[in-house]
């Protein structure tokens, strides 16, 4: 098949950039999205040009390295599917393509389709983890977890962190990927020490972040590609509240000894 | 150049004990003056950069991806190994290193890898207090399955996404260091040199990814943990960006390379379907747990499976080996593939494939009992392929996944310069000539979470480390070189890609230091390889300035030094006139096509030290002791 692409290039950080068109001639359907820009850009570098620059690794649909826009929808028109997984089988000739980064005040492009994620790092720092110290840990069948917990932390784990919900969001908000972190951590046992205090770290970085507001529309689970469910960012939003609540009896129970 | 393993006096089972006992410590107030650069943030980096800025170390540690979370190690599917019994079904610390040994076919160093086998109870119950949400029984208690050839249920996993929690587990530790203050974390950045001061590593030349900026960062010790090389061959199960840089650099500065032909070819993976492949999607070794593999009985047979009667199909595994069946360990599995293709009977595009066939399972246990044990793998599969599963036999073939071979280590996890260390897939520890299945994200998490805290720690405390910085002379010249290394790929400006280059590398050694190698094939690509290179340096494409992010560049660099190692890993597979493992020498087997060891002249790891620009590197020989595995011949049949 033929397709043709407009694709965004731009050179650098702060540069202006702009859609350039190009044809993709002889697309094979059993090729990956990626495995056909690469095949573009074999062309472009032959003639001198410089290839379309987009992040990629594992090409497996687990590093959350890849990802930007298809005609307006992340990774495309496959659900749970991120563009390193998506096969041109899914296109017909003739198809015409945009292919944008990611447009979110948090994730400043760096060059044509990639664009700087490091905010998500830092909400992590913020408070993505449980803080037990190497050599420090018991028995890993001391403290038994439900299966059902155990399955709904594992849910809410899978997040790739690629930047599909950010990118699809109006108000561009990091809600699924905050929630998803929070959620795996605070529904296991071990991650009840930390539980609110993490809550609204994670949520105050977030909103340092660039970040914008959660207002339910839910256009980030419909392009997630590992099917994170809305309902972490309900959980998150609940343990935030509970962590006011905290708060106020903390200075109480400190006194009680 | 002498190699020192500093194996610990005593009994197997005390080694560790005496050697930690024997460590000299560096006092807690004095650990924040040392400062440790870690290369690589997969499980080995990640783990111990996290460790060794909790005890309170200066660290910096680099990746190239944009953030460290995203390594390689992610991709692990299967599982993580521990001997922790759980299943009361008789696994023990021994047995689990027995298992290791033996399934390396003893080329692998006897303490090292009963080290390991203690170490695994302690990774999981570090990772379970992570969160890492392992998969569970009912009652709450942590589940196991049987993986790769073992007999009692020791590996532990998390539905097929292992490597992701494990790792997003050393990350969040790592990003909680970074909070703190301890580690600095430098992503988007290439290792492009060593430096090496007075005998001692002593910091590394980086690239910026995005700037194109070179920089030099001096440390006190250098760790390096970047994973593993299969990408020289191209095709590879790894992630695009593996590279052998880091590890081919310090092996130019000085640090052994050991047993480079020692590669681990995995036999369920999904064939190449044309020209343009760009990687190869590995599926599950559990599949082989219900899976048939079968091919047809008659060469060039082209009907639809479901068109070949039963008593027209050839089991072959489970006819050649009839007590392990499809389950032989995977180097067995991927040779028995081959062989049948070779024959003519292969299967699919090119007849490079060969069933692996569930109708038989499906009719036994039901549609859904499959779905439930491997529904994210056929949905995989089929995405894919566009081939369902369900209905078709899963075309397989086997393809590059791992690489036993890295720099040499002593029982330190000390390479052959003093202060540089090697963890996880990028050192040649623990798996011998072959390696079982998960077992790498074992003892990457080992070596970072458990063996380097201490080892490193006797390093500082008993080296004499000289003050420098990066204004040293030394310094400078490394700076010097990579800026004109840079600059000489740059000038090239060829006709021809640097992925052809690469592909054409790949397809030389597949086709003869692949799965099976000959004194004449070896030849022939030793011949051919300093051509291909030479080629390469006037005629690639390189566009693009080096102050910009530029993915070909990067490219460049890494294929021009996979030319490099991939003529070690000939060199090395050709002086080896045994079969071991996954190196399988056509010369060397027995009457019925099995791998035959040569222990009398040939039970040593092979380190090579480069010796200069077109000057022979010169082999050493550690030799190996089996004092509680005999070695024995590995049968499966
Ligand atoms: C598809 C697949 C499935 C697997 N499944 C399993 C399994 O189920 N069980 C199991 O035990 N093993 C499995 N393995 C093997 C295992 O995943 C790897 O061996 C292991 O994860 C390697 O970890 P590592 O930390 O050594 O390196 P990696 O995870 O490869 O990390 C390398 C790090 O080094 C960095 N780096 C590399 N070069 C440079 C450079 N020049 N400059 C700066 N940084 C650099 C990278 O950015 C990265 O952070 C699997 C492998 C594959 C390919
Ligand atoms: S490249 Fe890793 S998720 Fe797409």
């Amino acid at each position: 098949m033929n397709l043709i692409l407009h694709v965004w290039r731009q050179k650098g950080p702060g540069e202006k950039g702009q859609m350039v068109r190009y044809e993709a001639k002889n697309v094979n359907e059993d090729m990956s999205f990626l495995e056909m820009l690469d095949v573009l850009n074999e062309q472009l570098v032959l003639r001198g040009e410089d290839p379309i620059a987009f992040d990629h690794d594992c090409r497996e649909g687990i590093c959350g390295s890849c990802g930007f826009m298809i005609n307006g929808v992340a990774h495309g028109p496959q659900r749970g599917t991120t563009v390193c997984q998506l096969h041109m089988r899914h296109f017909k000739d003739g198809d015409e393509l945009w292919l944008e980064p990611w447009r979110a005040k948090a994730f400043p492009v760096v060059k044509d389709l990639v664009v700087d994620r490091s905010a998500f790092d830092r909400i992590i720092a913020a408070g993505g983890y449980i803080s037990v110290p190497t050599g420090s840990a018991p028995d890993g069948n001391a403290i038994p977890v439900p299966k059902k917990k155990q399955e709904m932390a594992m849910d809410a784990a899978a997040c790739i962190a690629c930047g599909a919900c950010v990118a699809m969001c109006p108000n561009a908000s990091a809600a699924l990927f905050t929630g998803a972190k929070i959620s795996h951590l605070n529904l296991l046992p071990q991650g009840q020490p930390e539980r609110y205090e993490r809550a609204e770290r994670m949520i105050a970085q977030m909103n340092i972040e660039n970040f914008g507001h959660c207002t339910n529309i839910g256009e980030c689970e419909a392009v997630c590609p590992k099917s994170i469910r809305l309902e972490v960012i309900a959980f998150m939003n609940r343990d935030f509240l509970r962590a006011k609540w905290v708060e106020g009896e903390e200075p109480v129970l400190a006194s009680q000894g | 150049m002498e190699l020192d393993s500093r194996i610990p006096g005593g009994p197997i089972e005390q080694k560790w004990d005496k050697a930690r006992f024997e460590m000299k410590l560096v006092n807690p107030a004095n650990k924040r003056k040392y400062s440790l650069i870690v290369v690589g943030s997969g499980l080995a980096g990640a783990s111990a950069a996290a460790t060794l800025g909790e005890l309170g170390y200066n660290v910096k540690c680099f990746c190239f991806q944009d953030s460290p979370r995203r390594a390689h190690s992610i991709a692990a599917q299967g599982g993580i190994n521990a001997a922790k019994n759980y299943q009361n079904d008789g696994d023990s610390i021994f047995r689990l290193f027995y298992d290791t040994v033996k399934g390396g076919d003893f080329r692998a160093r006897e303490a090292n890898v009963y080290r390991l086998a203690q170490i695994s109870v302690n990774i999981i119950d570090q990772c379970v207090a992570q969160g890492v949400p392992f998969a569970r029984e009912y009652g709450g208690t942590l589940a196991n399955r049987s993986f790769g050839g073992a007999q009692v249920s020791r590996t532990f996993y998390a539905r097929g996404q292992t490597g992701q929690q494990l790792l997003l587990g050393a990350y969040q530790a790592l990003q909680r260091q970074v909070s703190l203050g301890r580690v600095t974390m430098i992503p988007r950045t290439e290792m492009l040199d060593l430096v090496v001061i007075d005998g001692r590593a002593r910091g590394i030349i980086t690239r910026n990814l995005i700037t194109g900026k070179i920089d030099a960062h001096v440390a006190d010790a250098v760790i390096l943990a970047t994973g593993g090389y299969g990408n020289v061959f191209f095709l590879s199960t790894n992630a695009k960006g593996s590279n052998a840089t880091a590890i081919w650099r310090a092996y130019k500065r000085g640090a052994a390379f050991a047993n480079p032909c020692f590669t681990q070819i995995h036999p369920t993976c999904i064939p190449v379907s044309g020209d343009y492949q760009s990687k190869l999607t590995l599926m599950s070794e559990s599949l082989r747990n219900d899976g048939r593999i079968w091919v047809p009985l008659k060469p060039g047979d082209t009907r639809p499976p479901d068109q070949i009667p039963e008593n027209e199909r050839d089991y072959y595994l489970e006819r050649r080996y009839p007590s392990f069946g499809n389950l032989v360990p995977r180097d067995v599995a991927s040779r028995a593939a081959k062989a049948v293709c070779d024959e003519g009977r292969g299967v699919g595009p090119g007849g490079l494939g060969v069933y692996l066939d569930f109708s038989d399972a499906i009719r036994r246990l039901g549609k859904k009992t499959i779905a439930d044990r491997y529904g994210n793998l056929f949905e995989m599969y089929e995405r894919i392929t566009g081939e369902d599963p369900y209905t078709v036999p899963m075309r397989i073939y086997p393809a590059i996944h791992y690489t036993m071979g890295g720099l040499w280590v002593d029982y330190h996890l000390m390479s052959t310069i003093p202060g540089l260390f090697v963890l996880g897939e990028a050192n040649f520890s623990d798996h011998g000539a072959n390696r079982l299945g998960a077992s790498a994200l074992m003892q990457g998490l080992a070596d970072g979470y458990f063996v380097i805290p201490y080892t490193i720690g006797n390093y500082l405390a008993s080296a004499k480390i000289e003050k420098v910085d990066t204004s040293h002379a030394e310094f400078k010249r490394c700076e010097s070189e990579v800026n004109e290394r840079v600059r000489k790929l740059l000038s090239i400006k060829g006709k021809k890609s640097v992925d052809a280059y690469h592909r054409e590398l790949g397809k030389l050694l597949w086709d003869y230091c692949g799965m099976a190698r000959n004194e004449q094939g070896l030849k022939k690509c030793l011949a051919k390889i300093p051509e291909l290179r030479e080629e390469f340096w006037q005629n690639a494409a390189v566009v693009g300035s080096g102050t910009e992010l530029n993915q070909v560049l990067e490219r460049a660099g890494r294929v021009a030094d996979f030319f490099e190692l991939a003529e070690l890993m000939c060199l090395d597979a050709l002086h080896r006139n045994e079969s071991c493992g996954g190196h399988f020498r056509e010369e060397y087997q027995t009457p019925d096509g099995e791998a035959l060891r040569d222990d009398e002249h040939y039970c040593y790891v092979a380190a090579w030290e480069y010796r200069g620009e077109n000057q022979a590197p010169v082999l050493h020989k550690e030799p190996l002791k089996f004092e509680y595995v005999l070695p024995s011949q590995r049968s499966y049949k």
